[in-house]
């Protein structure tokens, strides 16, 4: 059987194509990028508009397949931006229509768990999911996946881009902020939130942008690494300690990071668990990844009729029932 | 003899002066830059050791913190026998739990009436001993009335139910709530507004949720 997945919840127009034994066909991406500032949701659609028959034409050449040799579309419905959410929408359902095909809807937050774990082959890990929109612990327990500790406002990566915004750096902001925090030497004393299981970066980004200037670029990059890096490793080791589990999965785009990486297994070290981390090309947004959730939902009968396969931007990962797990 | 490795310290018991006592000394963290390590513990065990003295006074069953050492992230503490409320809970009917959730509520209700946000409100943090609920691990707390503060304390709760206790969590939040208003009066109002307030600004939480 073969899947073709859908996704554009935000900056990323992506088409990926996978195969019900899990063996990634195709996944091509296409990355809008903003002039200046951040992500404007009306323009990023327009992008994904411009770009979306390109990049299906050559998801379909990589993966060698025609359009009707596909089984089933799936589609990122949510969380995202609306506009965004809207334009992958029409397509998925342009395209199931015109072949007949089921549509499946797939929660973008699961897809980013679930091609974790079939990359990693790692039944029932502690997921660490790290992104530009979203900062989430996670793990599998009786049907869904529960939430162990989340942001109260912006997401790491949304904190991290802005502060590199303001220190004059370009996109992508986050890998060059890191190679200026080797540079640092002097921890600067900054807002270190951690509320019960949940973190907030939201006064931690304000403080750090007002500081520009006052002190070194270096100083300042690294004790905002550190500062935002410690408080997710916090929940996160609260996470592991709490739910037991034997393993942890960083997954998201922000699971790129080096540091991030090695912080976190640290912390596994702490509790003898194992560590993983998606593979750096399934890290960020990817049709695959919706492909192969879409996969999963679909062999438990998930679909979705055209009607009523509304988008939802703000559709929480623990809402969705995980029938394909036990 | 350590009893307990939890995220943040260790928990060894043992005697002091005579008396059962519990120690918990906070650990560095190799994963944290020493500098901000350091200070985290140090401002984690005297907000601890305070606040677990001061919400006592109020009429919270709290330990009794007999020594602090600051350098070594250390409190030493009366020893509390019983079972955290989370090992408890899957085995009471409803109607004990439902009155175990109306006295956590009151107690939090103390807490904030008294000036005390405790900041990380789970039902691993509440010993059940003699039918009493004793309040541990103030390393978050805050001294505030702000209604964001008490607000945010309750959403922790609130979260707290949900991702471990999702079986009977809405029975427990509801019992929770009319405990807490018993105490905190007309002032729950504006902070019972404000939980909802918080939990839609939340990431991804649907209108209808």
């Amino acid at each position: 059987m073969i899947i073709l997945g859908i996704e554009s919840t935000a900056h990323t127009f992506g088409c990926g194509i996978v195969t019900s034994s899990g063996k990634i066909l195709a996944n091509v991406k296409s990355e809008y990028v903003p002039p200046s500032g951040g992500i404007h949701p009306r323009e990023a659609s327009q992008h994904h508009s411009l770009k979306a028959s390109s990049t299906i034409k050559k998801a379909l050449e990589e993966a060698k397949i025609n359009l009707n040799e596909v089984d089933a579309i799936a589609i990122s419905l949510g969380p995202g931006l609306g506009p965004c959410l809207r334009t992958g929408a029409t397509i998925a359902r342009a395209l199931a229509l015109l072949l007949d095909k089921p549509l499946i809807p797939v929660n973008h937050c699961i897809a980013h768990i679930e091609i974790g774990r079939l990359i990693t082959g790692e039944e029932d890990p502690l997921v660490v999911y790290v992104s530009g929109g979203n900062t989430i612990v996670s793990a599998f327990s009786d049907g869904r996946y529960r939430i162990f500790g989340e942001t109260l406002d912006i997401a790491l990566g949304n904190c991290l881009d802005v502060f590199a915004r303001h220190l004059g750096l370009q996109h992508p902001g986050v890998p060059k902020l890191e190679a200026m925090a080797e540079k640092g030497r002097n921890f600067i004393p900054l807002p270190y939130i951690v509320k019960g299981q949940d973190v907030s970066y939201s006064g931690l980004l304000t403080t750090a942008i007002r500081k520009i200037g006052q002190f070194d670029q270096f100083d300042l990059s690294m004790s905002l690494l550190e500062v935002a890096y410690g408080m997710l490793a916090e929940v996160a080791e609260r996470a592991l300690a709490h739910t037991e589990k034997s393993s942890l999965l960083l997954t998201g785009g922000v699971a790129r990071s080096p540091r991030l990486q090695r912080i976190l297994k640290l912390v596994c070290e702490e509790h003898s668990a194992k560590f993983y981390v998606v593979s750096p090309e399934l890290a960020g947004d990817n049709g695959a990844m919706i492909a192969w959730t879409g996969y999963l939902a679909f062999k438990e009968n998930v679909t979705i009729p055209i009607e009523s396969s509304y988008i939802k931007s703000k559709w929480r990962l623990d809402e969705v029932e995980i029938p394909w797990r036990k | 003899m350590l009893i307990k490795k939890g995220a943040e310290a260790e928990l060894y018991r043992g005697r002091w002066m005579e008396r059962e006592v519990i120690i918990k000394r906070r650990i560095a963290k190799p994963y944290r830059n020493p500098d901000l390590d350091r200070y985290i513990r140090t401002t984690r065990t005297s907000l601890e050791a305070k606040s677990l003295a001061n919400a006592r006074t109020l009429g919270v069953p709290t330990p009794i913190v007999y020594d602090v050492n600051l350098d070594e992230a250390e409190i030493i503490m009366s020893y509390i026998p019983g079972p955290p409320l989370k090992n408890v809970l899957p085995n009471l009917n409803d109607r004990k739990l439902k009155e175990l959730f109306i006295e956590v509520g009151r107690l939090v209700g103390i807490l904030h009436k008294g000036g005390i946000v405790h900041g990380d409100l789970t039902t691993s943090n509440m010993l059940l001993q003699d039918d009493r609920i004793f309040f541990i691990d103030f390393g978050l707390s805050e001294y505030t009335c702000d209604i964001e503060a008490r607000g945010v304390d309750i959403h922790l709760m609130r979260r707290a139910l949900e991702s471990s206790h999702y079986l009977y969590s809405e029975l427990a939040y509801e019992s929770f709530i009319l405990g807490y208003k018993e105490i905190m009066k007309e002032e729950a109002i504006d902070i019972l507004k404000r939980v909802e307030e918080i939990r839609k600004r939340g990431r991804y939480v649907g209108r209808h949720s």
